[in-house]
């Protein structure tokens, strides 16, 4: 295995590769680049100023934490209906099949306004939960709504295929191993599903993380409450305040980039749990 | 023949005179130019500029022979400032204050820093004030400004940040409490403080809070425009809402220019200029009153008198000095806005 040279069917290493540079370059890069150049227009101390602004600070909290919330969300309720879809036939299948996709297909502020709209008090789920004080629209609970919302593809899509390639088998040979229900989710399916659940995980919240449209008509925006990120972001552009903008957007984005190199890494080793699980050496 | 072709610089221009011209060469009618200009204005003139509009038209139909079309791009004035500045190549701003409009000029140079003095009464040719919206029966007893203070009360005011009604909300407050007996700065503060505490949804602009208001069901009190809170009854019916004009408000003066380095690209300077001096004319300014607007011309503000109840206002640069003055201590970056949100 360990050659110099691997022997391939097709040719063409180099120019893919050298293309793939390109296109990431163009398309990926050099905006980025240009993010962080635009904020180093800042001194530190006012670039630290900035970003530790209490208001900013406090919208990161709300920004990640309802992002992740949101993601494991619909980590559970996306793994339920992936599951349900592949596993069993029943009526409108393919319609329930066709639904999940509808958040990638509409506008993000219509989301916003209808989930509003929804979760307002005199909206449909709104008069429903207001009797019991439950407020959803204009809190930061109805960010975690919109954000679970606009995740729920991300999921389902990721987990779908790797569930359709699991075989039966191997829950049936497990069960004939003498495992029970419970063991052989937890050692058979669960395992080679990880990566996948990751993989939707990881997302459904960097979408999250950067959803601007739908939030804002649903959060309230109260300053220290329920103001995202992005809103900061889009306010001091609108103040013209471009550097401070680019400022908040370069946390942003090394704090994005973390959390995914850690989701990345976490999926890796899940992967190779599950290899290992597939070539027989599981304990 | 009417235009001239030097007048259309712009290549779409360009196509759509010679579409024209061709059209023209073929059935042998009028030669009158088809003229299009894009009125860049904020969020509560939708209704006004969609009468105004095709009256305009017809002066000028009348005047010339050409045919002008209007584009209208609504939205938060700040916003709006933004998109001009970063190329929305608008004929005219309509906006909702005169720091934006400073801004087109002193960071863009895209008009004159004289621009104010170009057209009469401050190139403002209708004014508005600030008022509140309660609902029907007004439940909270809600009459001047300290009972938007009141622990009990719920407000619904857009962010000042991005919204230029909100700024006029604010400094409206400000004012208020500077003007109290015994008023300074730092009860101002604590007075506008108290009433943002009792804010539960902060949208980005004026038509976004009408809606929260109004269709949503948040909040006791809309603080708005004057014109917009009208709007609002218009369109929801008086048996919803009803109007409270405080003792004392601020006198909104919400300017008009030309965007000179546009129109100047686009040939249509004369045009422009003379789509917003016909707005001081008394059939635009009947169209204003209509639109619940105050009108800067007399008979018209009589004819309307009714629907504007009187109540003492005083300007921007009697209490504040100048725009860029309140921008600096109120909205910039840790301005007495960021103060009051951030304390606990």
């Amino acid at each position: 295995m360990a050659t110099a040279k691997t022997f391939r069917v097709l040719p063409g290493f180099g120019l893919t590769l050298g293309y793939t540079l390109v296109y990431l370059s163009l398309i990926v890069l050099i905006p980025l680049a240009a993010v962080f150049i635009k904020a180093t227009s800042l001194s530190f101390a006012d670039f630290w100023q900035t970003v530790t602004d209490p208001q900013v600070v406090s919208s990161y909290r709300v920004t990640f934490l309802t992002s992740l919330a949101a993601a494991a969300i619909n980590v559970i309720f996306g793994l339920l209906l992936a599951w349900s879809l592949v596993r069993y036939e029943f009526w409108g299948k393919r319609v329930v099949d066709a639904l999940i996709d509808l958040p990638f297909a509409l506008p993000t502020a219509v989301a916003g306004i209808t989930l509003s709209a929804l979760y307002a008090k005199n909206g449909w789920i709104g008069s429903l939960l207001a009797p019991l004080g439950i407020k959803v629209a204009f809190t930061p609970l109805g960010i975690l709504v919109a954000l679970t919302f606009i995740g729920l593809p991300f999921v389902v899509r990721t987990i779908q295929p790797v569930l359709q390639e699991l075989s039966l088998e191997f829950e049936e040979a497990a069960t004939t191993l003498g495992a029970n229900r419970w063991q052989a989710s937890r050692y058979v399916v669960l395992p080679a599903l990880l990566p996948a659940i990751i993989t939707g995980f990881t997302l459904a919240f960097a979408r999250a993380v950067g959803e601007y449209g739908s939030v804002v008509f649903i959060a309230g925006n109260i300053p220290m409450v329920s103001e995202i990120t992005p809103l900061l972001i889009i306010t001091r552009l609108e103040q013209f305040d471009v550097a401070g903008a680019t400022a908040i957007a370069v946390v942003m984005l090394v704090v994005s980039f973390i959390l995914l190199l850690v989701i990345n890494v976490l999926q890796h080793w899940a992967s190779s749990q599950g290899s290992r699980l597939k070539e027989g050496k599981a304990a | 023949m009417n235009f001239k072709i030097n007048d259309f610089h712009s290549g779409k221009k360009t196509l759509a005179l010679a579409f024209l011209l061709g059209v023209t060469s073929l059935t042998g009618f009028a030669h009158a130019a088809d003229i299009q200009l894009r009125n860049v204005s904020y969020d509560p003139t939708r209704e006004l500029y969609a009468e105004y509009n095709p009256l305009f038209n017809k002066y000028w139909q009348g005047k010339t022979g050409d045919n002008v079309t209007v584009e209208q791009s609504h939205g938060g004035s700040g916003k709006q400032a933004r998109a001009l500045l970063d190329g929305l190549d608008g004929d005219v701003a309509t906006l909702a204050l005169g720091y934006d409009i400073d801004s087109l000029a002193s960071k863009g140079d895209l008009l004159p820093k004289n621009w104010q003095s170009l057209l009469p009464h401050n190139s403002t040719p209708y004014t508005s004030t600030i008022v509140f919206l309660v609902r029907k029966g007004n439940p909270k007893g809600i009459k001047d400004w300290p009972d938007l203070a009141k622990a009990d009360v719920e407000v619904v005011t857009p962010n000042p940040k991005t919204s230029g009604g909100a700024r006029w909300n604010y400094l409206a407050a400000w004012g208020y409490a500077l003007k109290q007996p015994g008023g300074n700065e730092a009860k101002a503060k604590a007075f506008v403080k108290n009433i943002f505490a009792n804010v539960k949804v902060l949208d980005t602009g004026a038509r976004g809070s009408t809606t929260t208001f109004t269709q949503r069901e948040v909040g006791d009190v809309l603080i708005t425009w004057e014109n917009e809170a009208f709007l609002a009854l218009k369109e929801f019916g008086a048996d919803h809402y009803e109007i409270i004009t405080p003792s004392l408000s601020i006198l909104a003066e919400p300017p008009v220019a030309v965007v000179e380095k546009y129109a100047k690209q686009h040939g249509t300077e004369a045009v422009a200029k003379a789509y917003l001096e016909y707005l001081y004319t008394p059939e635009a300014q009947d169209i204003i009153g209509k639109h619940f607007f105050r009108p800067r011309d007399e008979k018209a503000l009589a004819k309307y008198k009714d629907q504007f109840p009187n109540l003492q206002l005083f300007t921007l640069q009697e209490v504040f000095g100048s725009w860029e003055k309140a921008q600096n201590t109120h909205f910039a970056d840790k301005g007495t806005f960021d103060q009051i949100k951030q304390l606990p």
